[in-house]
């Protein structure tokens, strides 16, 4: 009773995600972000919780291939979805090419910002809407490094770019 | 975050249904500044309504030789429509000058209408604010008021509108398409949005049982003439400071039509039909670009922190008229402002 006052009645709902190809039945509370069920219901501690807030761009997942904010997203609105995080991308035990060339560029320092940034490349990459090395810059904007790793991460989008 | 009950809508008059029967309940589709607000308890909705899978995605001429653009359509998907950036694209600028290519993906036209403040009073529930909590004060008129406004402002608010699609919406005088109750009818863009007056915790003119169902562009979009040029603190990813839509039709060097919107500025994107009339039949050049300015901030009003604004504007203003004259738009992605 006290908890169901807590969350003010509401009652969880079920939503089926395929999330990395495998599908999984949940029953959520509505309140639940996606990130937060990724993170703390199925272990996948990829997608980081930077800002909580969509400022940062750590939590950045695709769903159904467009790249989004996990942290924004009420994971009861998924269902039926397709998402990919950070741990989705390598394929039979070998690299995505991004995270590939992230490792060739060296375009990371600490770390906690480069799931984030991998998967908004990934989705960039499918846009197809950035060519130069601005472009690339103004479409990642949306992934903060506080190491700064900026120049590295444009080299290894376009290490990327030119061989597809 | 507090509960709240969570509905899928059905359709557009089942989603207005819903809400009708629900005092305290909210509609919810991208959810970037909803779920935001809600985690900070600004926002407590006993229900959300989920209108997201709504078939309102679709972007479709109008008999008037125009477009219509459904309430659902992504701010990415309709920055790159082909027919929004050939057509009109100082809207095009707009959308790609705004938040991030996540939270484009993410957010609906009609959420990107709805947003609210980014005052940090606002956002701060141990601080006074009349727009969260009416006749509680306001906290940004003596206080950290550098994003805050210059124009239209009242003794209860000072916030600004966010949003960069709508000031160029104002620039082209789109009209908002909502549905409620009584059925369907249609608000200018330039009458949506409200000024504060002593009711700032009303952002909009749309009542609360009704939905936003689409944005209707007339034909013309200023596609030869036109800039959106964003000032802000840093150089994506960030709110305005100042911004400013122009959207001009020259004969020869003369100006036939002139309509520019400031955002960051006001409670609304801001236009003043006296400033684009002083620019009619007027050679396009910084002259008659400062004069127009200068009507525009005429009743420009600084808080202290945020005082800068106004000289700020002035320049944007003329700085963005020279750039829609010459055909040269600001880029957005090489931030060099020529």
């Amino acid at each position: 009773m006290a908890q169901s006052q807590a969350n003010g009645g509401a009652s969880p709902v079920a939503v089926d995600l395929t999330i990395n190809g495998k599908s999984h039945a949940l029953t959520l509370d509505p309140r639940a972000t996606l990130l937060d069920v990724l993170r703390e219901q199925l272990d996948l501690t990829g997608s980081k919780k930077g800002c909580d807030q969509g400022q940062c761009g750590a939590c950045t997942v695709l769903i159904d291939g467009r790249r989004v904010l996990s942290c924004l997203t009420l994971a009861v609105m998924k269902d039926g979805a397709s998402i990919t995080t950070v741990e989705g991308l390598a394929k039979d035990g070998k690299l995505h090419p991004v995270q590939q060339a992230f490792i060739d560029h060296d375009a990371f320092q600490c770390g906690y910002c480069t799931p984030g940034q991998i998967c908004s490349a990934v989705g960039l990459l499918a846009e197809g809407k950035a060519k130069s090395a601005d472009e690339i810059r103004e479409l990642m904007s949306g992934n903060i490094c506080r190491c700064g790793a900026y120049p590295n991460i444009v080299a290894a989008i376009q290490q990327v770019m030119g061989h597809s | 975050m507090i509960g709240f009950h969570y509905a899928r809508a059905g359709d557009v008059a089942d989603a207005v249904r819903q809400i009708s029967a629900s005092p305290g309940a909210k509609f919810i589709a991208g959810g970037t500044n909803l779920v935001d607000l809600m985690k900070m308890d600004v926002e407590q909705p006993s229900k959300l309504i989920d209108v997201s899978k709504l078939p309102l995605t679709k972007v479709e001429p109008t008999a008037e030789g125009g477009l219509r653009i459904g309430a659902l359509v992504p701010n990415s998907n309709l920055a790159y429509h082909p027919q929004i950036a050939q057509r009109y694209p100082v809207l095009s600028r707009a959308l790609l000058a705004g938040a991030s290519q996540q939270l484009r993906n993410m957010a609906s036209v009609g959420g990107n209408l709805l947003q609210r403040t980014r005052c940090a009073y606002f956002y701060d529930i141990a601080t006074p604010c009349n727009k969260r909590a009416p006749g509680s004060g306001c906290s940004a008129i003596d206080g950290l008021n550098r994003m805050n406004a210059i124009l239209g402002t009242s003794d209860a608010c000072i916030a600004v509108h966010p949003s960069d699609m709508c000031v160029a919406l104002a620039v082209l005088e789109a009209k908002v398409h909502v549905a409620g109750p009584g059925g369907e009818r249609a608000i200018a863009l330039v009458d949506f949005h409200r000024l504060p007056g002593d009711t700032p915790q009303r952002d909009t003119n749309l009542n609360a049982d009704e939905l936003v169902i689409a944005v209707e562009l007339p034909p013309r979009g200023f596609a030869t003439n036109y800039t959106y040029l964003k000032i802000r603190d840093r150089l994506s990813y960030a709110f305005a400071l100042v911004s400013v839509a122009v959207g001009l039709e020259l004969e020869g060097g003369t100006i036939k039509e002139a309509r520019f919107a400031l955002g960051g500025v006001a409670h609304k994107p801001w236009r003043n039909p006296q400033a684009e009339a002083a620019l009619r039949g007027r050679p396009a050049d910084a002259g008659a670009f400062a004069e127009a300015a200068d009507i525009v901030l005429r009743d420009a009003k600084g808080f202290g922190h945020n005082t800068f604004k106004i000289s700020l504007a002035r320049r944007a203003m003329v700085r963005a008229l020279t750039q829609a004259a010459r055909g040269t738009p600001q880029v957005q992605s090489n931030k060099k402002i020529a």
